[in-house]
């Protein structure tokens, strides 16, 4: 409890200082438009501020840019048809994507893959991870002024995502996971030069922390700003490593029942207590290396055995309605699955972690200055697919 | 979902008792507001009155369910447009079983898309019920006690409209919107009762089932039409024999 205190102290002192220079120095209040296309998006988000002086008074998101009507066109698709769909909503982590999908639909079925098949899903969904985090490692720096980070960021997911497309096909929409398994079993070699690029990954993730870490201009730009107190967070929907920087000790892959292997690996989830642009960022990068690690013990304990489970040639998935969620790199992920017999599913309920995380902006941007905008915007970590869907 | 260890049947009753208790508690606290529920394989779903839609919120924040996972609606209406279907070659050999595997040769069954015969057009509702043609469904989570509930509601088929949740949970304030947008309904005391994604004169709810997909209208599926011969196989129909 005491931590939630101190978070919401720190956060009513700074909107007090703002009230009480709003009062001192009046100014007439200009709108400054973001967007739709600016680097810190990711894509086309457009923010409208009113501004007093520096300072946000209110701000509102406008999305829908790349709005594509997944959940109209799930309708009109059988369920294998879908996952290619559905690849595109995050887009940079899209095996994680397929998984809770496939997972709602074989829970309707009454369908279990088989062990070694649970496992590669897991393999793949922790690579996927890796990918998209190892991005906004980067990426974070880039937003503050800092080169280097970005590139090193490219230069070291290359490698994970060389990985995925070397076993799958697919460098970004892999496509790989079916109902009652997977579609292929690993390539040859695969676990050598997997073990090889986790190695390459952790230092790629030291070496952000030498860069960033106490650097006094990353520091003085992240600490103390976009404060969220852990009871609003969760009151907006806000999950994954934005709610656990908020001291939120909650991760699905712990905390759910899912046949996936986490429960057999060794792991920590990790937690801050500060829940700033500082703490989202600093929790990020411990769970990549973290994922690194269960990487390196999902290929060691890797079972034997078949893939793909019995299912029927034409997947009809018998009437009823599922709700499967997981962890994804973004945040929690869900499909809700209305089915009423037959090939397609008669309504999808697509829960992304980008929508509910980008609904706090209006709320965490009041009393901000405008360049902490960026900041905040970048630390929440967003893709634009996963808000728009 | 059940797990991959022997124990899995164990653990599955142990999450049904959690989530019959939980109805118990939310029946307790509601009352005659609760009008149909369903477990099912870990999971609960809550029909709850219209009318107590927004005490059911209340209700739910007060037995620490603190996370807002989303909330949306469904239109029960059957499909009006092509339906997937499966489409079947002459000779076709039973589809259900699955003897040798997962290569089925493209001679075979194959699912695709076909324009179906008319539907009954009754409406088949889904778990613990419903009356109307239109509901709402929302989703809790206890972030303290890890479980999770589906809270549904019947609204009105002329006038769908029901009180906010904005007041309890901030992050229904979006869900609203896009369910205003995409169904039409009507959130009573949302602050700002807008649409999300499209644009402001948008006409038609997308969402509702008798609101037609226009690509499939301008262009239908053309399902087993759609199969490409190799290059080696080809031959050009201008070239002539």
């Amino acid at each position: 409890m005491a931590v939630a205190d101190q978070q919401r102290i720190s956060y009513i002192a700074s909107q007090a200082a703002d009230v009480r220079l709003n009062v001192e120095l009046q100014t007439e209040e200009m709108t400054l438009n973001l967007g739709p296309q600016h680097p810190a998006t990711h894509g086309t988000l457009r923010i409208i501020a009113r501004l007093d002086g520096e300072q946000v008074v209110k701000a509102d998101v406008v999305c829908g840019y790349m709005h594509r009507g997944y959940e109209k066109l799930t309708e009109v698709r059988t369920y294998p048809q879908i996952t290619t769909l559905i690849n595109r909503i995050d887009w940079l982590s899209s095996f994680a994507n397929e998984v809770p999908f496939i997972l709602a639909a074989e829970d309707l079925m009454e369908v279990e893959a088989p062990p070694r098949a649970q496992w590669i899903r897991t393999l793949f969904f922790e690579l996927s991870r890796i990918a998209n985090i190892t991005l906004f490692i980067g990426e974070m720096g880039v937003q503050l002024g800092a080169i280097t980070p970005v590139f090193f960021a490219f230069r070291d997911r290359e490698y994970v995502l060389n990985l995925i497309e070397s076993a799958t096909g697919g460098r970004f929409h892999p496509n790989f996971d079916r109902i009652g398994g997977i579609k292929d079993d690993l390539p040859k070699g695969w676990i050598a030069e997997t073990k090889d690029a986790m190695r390459r990954i952790r230092g790629y993730c030291d070496e952000l922390e030498d860069l960033l870490m106490g650097n006094e201009i990353f520091e003085a730009r992240t600490r103390g700003v976009g404060v969220i107190p852990a009871d609003v967070g969760v009151s907006y929907g806000l999950s994954g490593a934005n709610i656990r920087a908020s001291g939120v000790d909650w991760d699905l892959r712990r905390d759910a029942p899912s046949p996936l292997a986490w429960k057999e690996l060794d792991w920590k989830v990790w937690t801050h207590p500060d829940g700033d642009s500082f703490a989202r960022y600093w929790v990020r990068l411990q769970e990549t290396r973290e994922a690194t690690l269960m990487v390196d013990q999902l290929l060691d304990g890797l079972p034997s055995g078949p893939i793909q489970a019995k299912v029927p040639r034409i997947i009809k998935v018998p009437a009823g309605e599922a709700w499967a969620h997981t962890e994804n790199p973004l945040g929690e992920m869900g499909y809700y699955i209305v089915s009423q017999g037959g090939l397609g599913p008669f309504r999808v309920k697509i829960r992304s972690a980008s929508f509910h995380n980008i609904s706090i902006v209006p709320w965490l941007l009041k009393g901000v200055y405008v360049p902490d905008i960026i900041t905040i915007l970048s630390s929440l970590y967003f893709i634009l697919g996963d808000i728009d869907r | 979902m059940s797990s991959a260890d022997p124990t899995a049947t164990g653990a599955n009753t142990a999450t049904d008792d959690r989530h019959q208790a939980l109805l118990e508690d939310l029946t307790s606290r509601l009352g005659d507001a609760v009008v149909g529920s369903h477990i099912r394989n870990g999971d609960l779903w809550v029909r709850i009155r219209p009318d107590g839609w927004l005490r059911a919120a209340q209700e739910c924040k007060a037995m620490s369910f603190d996370y807002f996972c989303y909330l949306s609606g469904i239109d029960w209406l059957p499909h009006t447009w092509p339906n997937p279907k499966v489409i079947e070659a002459p000779g076709v050999v039973d589809t259900e079983s699955s003897d040798d595997g997962a290569d089925a040769s493209p001679q075979e069954a194959e699912a695709g898309f076909e324009t179906d015969e008319p539907s009954s057009g009754e409406i088949v509702t889904g778990f613990a019920g419903g009356d109307t043609r239109f509901q709402v469904l929302a989703r809790l989570y206890s972030t303290v006690r890890h479980i999770g509930l589906t809270l549904k509601a019947d609204l009105d088929d002329e006038t769908p409209s029901i009180q906010t949740w904005t007041g309890e949970y901030p992050g229904a304030d979006w869900c609203e919107r896009e369910t205003y947008e995409m169904y039409g309904f009507e959130f009573v005391g949302h602050p700002n009762l807008v649409k999300l994604y499209l644009p402001g004169e948008f006409e038609g709810f997308p969402l509702r089932k008798d609101f037609p997909l226009l690509a499939r209208e301008v262009k239908p599926w053309p399902g087993l039409v759609d199969v490409e011969l190799f290059p080696d196989t080809y031959q050009d129909p201008a070239e002539g024999a």
